[in-house]
């Protein structure tokens, strides 16, 4: 019995707390990538002469994690099959917000584009349990500043 | 040290290349990090301690990638990728590859 409550207590908590904290790092995204819309990224690995400049690694990176209703919700989806929308968003924050990272130094440099974006993703919290729980992300690309 | 992930270094010629450099760590989760994270797992959101470890093991891997690269003659790393591997429950490597070349 004690179980139980225990358990709907969890799940409550997870979907408040989780529904809020999703909802307000999405605005901080939105607010952000706006404000970093002039600065371009490109996945192609040669520079063109136009955009010639110094030329720097830059890195963001992120560890997010999924909340207890949304892991449970995730759980039953794999006994139907179909899409998992609960990790989507999970992903969509973790590359997003990783892209900002990097974009942030790049800006903290001066520079004007970043080129050969790349995002590599690993996982070192994943249990024994094999659940996935989070996600990690890197971001990482060539910035270039003008002369 | 020039670093980039891309083939060349603009605005410079590579005049001779010096072959592969690598750096590597290995991270792990430790316990009062892993009792936030227990934490975050109930509530969602963004893992700090976890965010820190993943960008200072990264920093290490191109430090350590750039010692090598120094130690060679090179003045600047092209080509950089990052590849990440689990080693064991709880632990994962963070490698960092590229190639050290002279540019002028």
């Amino acid at each position: 019995m004690y179980d139980l409550i225990f358990f709907l207590v969890l799940l409550g908590c997870g979907y408040v707390f989780g529904q809020l904290a999703e909802k307000r790092h999405f605005r901080s995204i939105i607010a952000r990538e706006a404000e970093l819309q002039d600065l371009l990224c490109f996945s192609e690995r040669t520079v063109p002469a136009a955009y010639s400049g110094d030329a720097a690694l830059v890195c963001g990176s992120v560890v997010i994690s999924i909340d207890y209703f949304k892991r449970f919700v995730a759980g039953l989806r794999n006994f139907i099959g179909g899409r998992v929308s609960s990790y989507e968003s999970l992903l969509e924050r973790a590359r997003r917000e990783a892209m900002l990272r990097m974009k942030e130094e790049a800006r903290a440099r001066g520079a004007s584009s970043v080129w050969n974006v790349r995002l590599e993703t690993a996982s070192i919290s994943k249990d024994n349990d094999q659940t996935i729980g989070a996600v990690e992300v890197v971001a990482y690309g060539t910035a270039v500043t003008p002369r | 040290m020039i670093v980039t992930n891309i083939e060349t270094v603009p605005g410079k010629t590579i005049v001779k290349h010096l072959g592969l450099v690598n750096g590597n760590t290995v991270r792990s989760k430790h316990a009062g990090r892993d009792l936030m994270a227990g934490l975050k797992n109930i509530f969602g959101g963004e893992l700090k301690g976890y965010t820190e470890l993943l960008t200072e093991s990264r920093e290490e891997a191109v430090q350590r990638m750039l010692a090598q690269a120094e130690a060679i003659g090179a003045n600047a790393v092209v080509n950089v990728r990052f590849s990440t591997s689990s080693v064991a429950a709880g632990a994962a490597e963070l490698f960092a590859y590229g190639t050290a070349v002279v540019v002028e």
